[in-house]
């Protein structure tokens, strides 16, 4: 008996399950009863509404990933820093959260930033009464970057631990300071880590729907809420479709950039032998 | 002089020590803030986590008889232990087989396996949505399997494939030749040896098919799993029995990771110790 023959049932498979759904969103967005139709492509490109929407969402993913950077990098950094069993130790500190249901640690988010919540007292015993905090755009980022956040530190922090020592080292005998050290040997040798760290949360954070929804209370609309609202609440298939597969263009496009930064990066830290 | 420098140095220390600490106390409140105020309220009396009603352990009496619960909280673990089971079966016997096909057609084949992890959650769901609904699966559940089944997939087997490159291909056939029929060869030989990345692939499988919400929620029709419940509930306020059963989840897991992880610790540290005592001894 071949070998081969163990993955026919998965060949199948995947024509039925990967393949074929596939081919019906793209059915979806083109065809009308059986009919070629460009009527919902012309909807999702003349409506300045999807446009909007979508400038926005590709936004607030930028924004989250610059705080998911800033916020992980020194996390991840210090950690490596660590002793080791130490380090081992709140590492999984940072990845527990990840165990409890993601809908509902956004939802206690609700719950923390509402008007009587502990963040809003906080403000208002330093005479900052009245400050609306939840279902502003800023309450989507928060939950944008308190969901993504692990995914971020984690990357940079796996390559960090590994990163040979004897560089860093050999930088400071040839005489260069701390902050140099950092910025010259460090940071660079970590880009990959950077590069996945920024891959695992710019593309989940541009195709999220519940965060927004749960935060933002229905007035900042992603381009996700727009698709779900279109082929959930509309059943409008066809527009549904549409948006689907340009939310898919713009998230190849996004793999590929990366895949060339990670590259170049990889050569980059080639050079220093 | 030098006394004066060390102590500056030591200082200098301190401080650093003390920011870095500050700041990864910082980030971890900010990490357990929503997660301490769902456990705080799973202790009070009033049913949604709009006010604090004084401490009762109500919900955690009612939760076991909620139906609408603890129908999900079953969907929820019935579909990840079978969906994993399933596609670590399927994937490991895909795994083996794709490595020994050709290199184009292989090649194809993994290109398209990858296409369920780079499509955003929110396609493949509505994807299995349209596909389902073209072919007339009307049975929620069922539908919601074949998606985690599917999306599990390629998880498994690039779990397995790098085993598989790591083993020998002579292991197979020098077990043929010993006279192992092709299926006692699988089981005695190949299976063993990539047992790692099949343990992985399940483990992997069934977290990411316990956590699923997208893809749910546009496949299944109408069933509810545990994130599907609380995503409709969110709108009228999350009931205090979703606190209790989260929390109760939430402190299994994390002790049991603590466990892991500590006993790892200890038996690094145990290590160290006796790698010393070596060194000293030779010395």
């Amino acid at each position: 008996m071949k070998r081969t023959l163990f993955s026919y049932p998965y060949i199948l498979w995947m024509a039925l399950f990967i393949l074929a759904p596939m081919l019906f969103i793209v059915y979806h967005a083109f065809f009308e009863n059986g009919r070629w139709t460009m009527e919902y492509i012309k909807a999702a490109f003349e409506d300045a509404v999807y446009f909007k929407v979508l400038l926005r969402s590709i936004m607030l993913a930028f924004e989250g990933t610059l705080l998911c950077l800033l916020l992980g990098y020194p996390t991840a950094y210090m950690l490596s820093t660590m002793k080791k069993s130490t380090a081992a130790l709140l590492s999984v500190f940072f990845i527990l959260p990840m165990w409890m249901n993601f809908l509902l640690r956004t939802y206690a988010w609700q719950v923390l930033l509402g008007s009587s919540g502990i963040i809003s007292r906080i403000l208002s015993f330093f005479g900052f009464s009245d400050v609306l905090l939840l279902h502003t755009e800023g309450a989507v980022l928060l939950g944008t970057v308190y969901n993504f956040l692990p995914f971020m530190i984690l990357p940079i922090y796996t390559v960090l631990i590994k990163l040979d020592k004897s560089h860093i080292e050999a930088a400071n005998d040839l005489g260069a300071d701390g902050i140099t050290t950092f910025f010259k040997v460090v940071f660079p040798l970590s880009m990959p880590g950077v590069i996945s760290g920024i891959t695992m949360v710019f593309i989940p954070a541009i195709t999220t729907f519940a965060i927004s929804r749960l935060l933002g209370g229905g007035k900042y609309r992603l381009y996700g809420d727009l698709i779900e609202q279109k082929i959930v609440s509309d059943g409008d298939l066809g527009l549904g479709s549409v948006l689907s597969l340009i939310l898919l263009v713009l998230v190849l496009i996004s793999i590929v950039i990366m895949q060339k930064a990670e590259k170049t990066a990889g050569s980059e830290g080639g050079t220093l032998w | 002089m030098v006394k004066a420098v060390r102590l500056a140095a030591s200082r200098l220390g301190r401080v650093r020590k003390f920011f870095k600490g500050t700041y990864l106390f910082a980030m971890l409140v900010f990490m357990y803030a929503p997660i301490i105020v769902l456990i705080f309220f799973s202790f009070t009396e009033s049913r949604t986590m709009s006010s604090w009603k004084g401490f009762s352990l109500g919900s955690y009496q009612q939760l076991f008889r909620d139906a609408a619960i603890m129908d999900a909280l079953w969907v929820t673990v019935s579909i990840a232990v079978l969906s994993a089971v399933i596609s670590t079966i399927v994937g490991t016997f895909a795994s083996i087989g794709l490595y020994s096909l050709k290199k184009r057609p292989r090649a194809v084949i993994e290109n398209i396996t990858q296409l369920p992890m780079v499509n955003p959650d929110l396609v493949t769901g509505i994807s299995f949505m349209l596909l389902f609904s073209f072919m007339g699966f009307r049975d929620g559940y069922f539908r919601m399997l074949l998606a985690h089944i599917t999306f599990n997939l390629p998880y498994v087997i690039f779990s397995v494939m790098p085993k598989l490159r790591q083993s020998s291909d002579m292991l197979y056939e020098a077990a043929l030749d010993l006279g192992c029929t092709p299926w006692e060869a699988l089981k005695r030989v190949v299976i063993p040896d990539i047992l790692p990345g099949i343990v992985s692939g399940f483990i992997l499988a069934f977290t990411l098919s316990i956590d699923d919400f997208v893809i749910s929620w546009f496949a299944a029709d109408g069933v509810q799993n545990l994130s599907i419940y609380i995503y409709a509930q969110a709108r009228m306020g999350i009931n205090t029995k979703i606190n209790a059963l989260s929390a109760l989840l939430f402190i299994t897991v994390a002790a049991l990771l603590l466990i892991v992880n500590l006993k790892s610790i200890r038996e690094e540290r145990a290590a160290e110790i006796q790698n010393r005592k070596v060194a000293r001894k030779s010395a």
